[in-house]
């Protein structure tokens, strides 16, 4: 490796009201090396990364590009220098084009009035190709899938001459064709002398692309070493600082009668003939990429999409509703994909969050009997192990795992005997997302029907009892537990149900 | 009652904050009050009489009946700019009806007026798909028009004693519509604290796509809470028609910004799920003292425009910089 390091943050600390975010964090880039920067949420890598992007000022240490101590006040600052922070939530100007985003501020002009168009789009395709990439410059960002949207922001980056290119979850909202494109850019990048410095919670794919992993604890580094000398469980032992036995513990739960039984629920264009039951204290995992289907179906079930075709039954008998509070009564609870847009009240208290589902039960005559809630919702979050200073706390500044809690607590609240989680730990820490496993777990042997969807294999596979797998929007494959392997999911989510060997 | 549980636990957060920057936020609404009182009171020392804060309430009740119901379509997320227009509409109708068929029958098909209307921006809103700005402020506009068509343009006299006591009168030397108000601040607090309505207000205007997935019929708790604004431009126009002895159909022109400001002013968020009736209740009483300050010593009343204006700024100001934090 180069001896030069590109870039080097050193004695970086940085205290918010109340938490020490960082404290004296040091951390070396060298060019065109991937530097994976792991630790549970919380554990300061967000913060690391916008104190680097200007977005926060830190309140001690110093930050050295190419050896010249640089300062940096606000973003532009830091786009100046050559560093670019991709953000989970990506900044584009949906109703503009591909060329447009990319080049933005910085059209080519061969007058001061006018825009040079056609050299911004020539402009724009050879950022593209660069990435390897073949895109229509001219359509509207807006109209791009979430990758593409990616792919055009990394350009941006890239047409911004980036010497260091932050990425911060990048693999969170793709599927899995996706990924391996990524994976291809972010070499390309790499051959280019560019370094990139990745957040991920995926641990397999840091083997697959990082050189060195930092890791953060509490807003310390454990330590900082060459991928090649990790593997996955000396990872979780440095993010967690403790070894994880029994991700996915066995249940010992009676299977009881069928909750949930779907025949032929089609929607056009989305899914067709779909047909699968779930007993209580059963877990059916729906596996298969994003797109295929999947989501659609969990919408349908909560009431919250129609259906063409098909039938629903509950406890045997046959279900109509179509809207989520038909589906509330007939005691289904949906755990949405997306927690912060579909799932919680984020300026709201946590009281609020985990009782709406459930004020008719705390009402007498016409008011709320306001204790009754608070104390049903007191148990509610000490059984779930909700952590929260207390429960008038707004939800917003809770951990992706704790939030992930509320939402289910909500549906426990209202007795919900049917319950759907669509990725449930996407963008969680590995100690949340055990703990998650723990609970899904324990609902099941209380009694739960659950439907489990994920897009990674070795949590559908542990978790359980039989699998579906879609492809594109069709029944491509259903393992029982004992069946199920890696590669039988995979071949079914990629190839179908009649291209693969059975 | 329940201004006092509400400070009792904001108080309870306030000791857990230490940034004075997060107090100022959150109460940003209550020292900016205090002060204008002290600075008022050495301007003025008429101010702080009691005669002259009686006349204050009375002064802001019309308005601040219409922000009460402001509140509840803001907390949604949503706004309503034809308020003003429909208590036009109600006062007119009032005027009207009031020599032909007596005081209850005409307070009963005013606040009906209202209420439907009221539920026309509800269905454009929810099944209509227009967003509220453009639904009301087409409302603002027919409904004017409806009061315009009603009069042929002239106001009409209000002549029945007995109604006029409404807007006139005292009970216990309180000014009555300034007891309409209070009463009706403090039912609508108690809706929005301590039914499942009022949660469900809030559930909506912090997230209406989690509010859906969690049960909650968005569109028919959304109809309701612009039935219950126009209800709120129902009350308000028959207090006005009997506190000014005359409908006019040019009646509650600029209301709308007034109501809005109110809520602003008292800390509710445009975009929904943040605010409440005590906030909406300073906002109009710190824009009704304003006012009633800078008359007490005679200030011009084109400045008087200016500084309301200066005023809500100010206020939303402090707010983002608590925010920030």
């Amino acid at each position: 490796m180069i001896n030069e390091p590109l870039l080097e943050m050193k004695g970086i600390s940085k205290r918010f009201p109340g938490v020490q975010a960082l404290e004296d964090v040091d951390l070396t880039i060298y060019p065109g090396e991937v530097h994976a920067l792991l630790g549970e949420n919380g554990a300061g890598k967000s913060t690391l990364m916008k104190i680097l992007g200007g977005a926060y000022q830190a309140d001690s240490g110093e930050i050295y590009l190419d050896g010249k101590k640089i300062i940096i006040h606000r973003p532009s600052d830091g786009i100046k220098a050559g560093l670019n922070v991709v953000y989970q939530e990506l900044v584009l100007a949906p109703h503009l084009s591909v060329a447009e985003n990319i080049l933005l501020g910085q059209y080519p002009q061969r007058n001061p009035l006018l825009v040079d168009w056609k050299n911004t789009h020539k402009l724009a395709r050879g950022i593209l190709r660069q990435l390897g990439v073949e895109l229509d410059t001219r359509r509207t960002v807006r109209n791009l899938s979430v990758a593409q949207q990616q792919i055009v922001e990394i350009a941006r980056a890239l047409q911004r001459k980036s010497k260091i290119l932050v990425l911060d979850e990048p693999s969170a909202v793709l599927g899995k064709r996706d990924i391996e494109l990524l994976y291809q850019i972010v070499q390309r990048l790499k051959e280019q002398g560019i370094a990139v410095i990745y957040i991920s919670h995926r641990l397999e794919e840091i083997f697959l692309i990082a050189d060195r992993v930092t890791v953060l604890k509490d807003g310390k580094v454990v330590g900082t070493k060459p991928a090649k000398e990790l593997d996955e469980n000396a990872l979780v032992r440095m993010m967690i600082g403790r070894e994880l036995t029994n991700v996915y513990p066995k249940r010992n739960g009676d299977i009881g009668k069928e909750a949930i039984r779907v025949e032929g629920l089609t929607r056009e264009g989305r899914y067709e003939e779909i047909s699968f039951s779930v007993r209580e204290g059963e877990i059916l995992g729906i596996a298969g990429l994003v797109g295929s289907g999947r989501t659609d179906i969990a919408m349908t079930i909560a009431g919250a999409e129609k259906r063409d075709r098909g039938e629903i039954y509950i406890f045997g008998n046959q279900a109509y509703f179509r809207t989520p509070s038909d589906a509330l009564r007939y005691g289904i609870g949906l755990l949405p994909e997306d927690r912060n847009l579909q799932g919680l009240f984020l300026k709201r208290p946590l009281l609020e969050n985990v009782s709406i589902a459930s004020l008719s039960q705390f009402q007498r005559s016409l008011v709320l009997n306001l204790r009754e809630e608070r104390n049903k919702v007191k148990s509610l979050v000490n059984d779930i192990g909700i952590r929260a200073t207390s429960i008038n706390q707004i939800v917003e500044n809770l951990s992706g795992g704790n939030k992930q809690k509320v939402v289910l607590a909500r549906w426990l609240g209202a007795n919900s005997k049917i319950l759907i989680f669509d990725e449930p730990t996407r963008g969680v820490d590995v100690g949340a997302k055990v703990e998650i496993y723990r609970l899904i777990n324990q609902l099941a042997v209380d009694g739960a029907a659950i439907i489990f969807i994920s897009s990674e294999m070795p949590e559908i596979i542990g978790m359980s009892d039989n699998i579906l797998v879609m492809w594109r929007g069709k029944m491509a494959g259903f393992y029982s537990k004992g069946e199920a392997t890696s590669e039988k999911i995979l071949q079914s989510a990629l190839l179908g149900a009649n291209n693969h060997d059975k | 009652m329940i201004n006092n549980r509400i400070t009792l636990s904001k108080i309870a957060e306030f000791r857990k904050s230490t940034d004075f920057r997060v107090i100022l936020g959150k109460f940003g609404i209550l020292f900016g009050y205090i002060i204008l009182v002290v600075i008022a009171s050495i301007l003025s020392p008429r101010f702080l009489t009691p005669t002259n804060m009686l006349n204050v309430i009375r002064q802001i009740s019309i308005f601040g009946i219409l922000s009460i119901g402001q509140t509840f379509v803001i907390l949604t997320g949503g706004i309503d700019l034809s308020v003003g227009s429909i208590l036009a509409f109600v006062v007119v109708l009032t005027g009207g009806l009031l020599p032909d068929y007596g005081i209850l029958p005409t307070i009963l098909v005013a606040l009906l007026a209202g209420t439907g209307l009221g539920i026309v921006n509800g269905l454009g809103v929810t099944k209509g798909n227009v967003p509220p700005f453009v639904m009301t402020l087409g409302m603002l506009g027919i409904a004017r028009g409806l009061a315009f068509i009603y009069t042929g343009g002239m106001p009409i006299p209000v002549l029945n004693k007995n109604f006029l006591f409404i807007g006139n009168g005292h009970v216990f030397s309180i000014p009555l519509p300034g007891i309409i108000f209070v009463s009706l601040v403090v039912i609508a607090a108690l809706v929005l604290r301590y039914t499942p309505f009022g949660r469900r207000v809030y559930a909506i205007g912090s997230n209406a796509e989690a509010a859906r997935l969690s049960g909650i019929r968005v569109d028919l708790n959304k109809i309701v809470v612009y039935a219950t604004c126009g209800l709120m431009s129902g009350v308000a126009g028959i207090v006005y028609a009997s506190q000014l002895a005359v409908a006019p159909p040019i009646a509650g022109e600029g209301y709308e910004l007034d109501s809005i400001a109110a809520v602003v002013v008292g800390g509710a968020d445009l975009f929904g799920g943040e605010g409440g009736m005590f906030g909406t209740f300073l906002g109009a009483t710190i824009i009704g003292s304003l006012s009633n300050i800078l008359n007490l010593t005679g200030v011009n009343p084109f400045i008087q425009k200016l500084a309301k204006g200066a005023l809500i700024i100010a206020a939303v100001t402090i707010k983002a910089r608590g925010r920030k934090q």
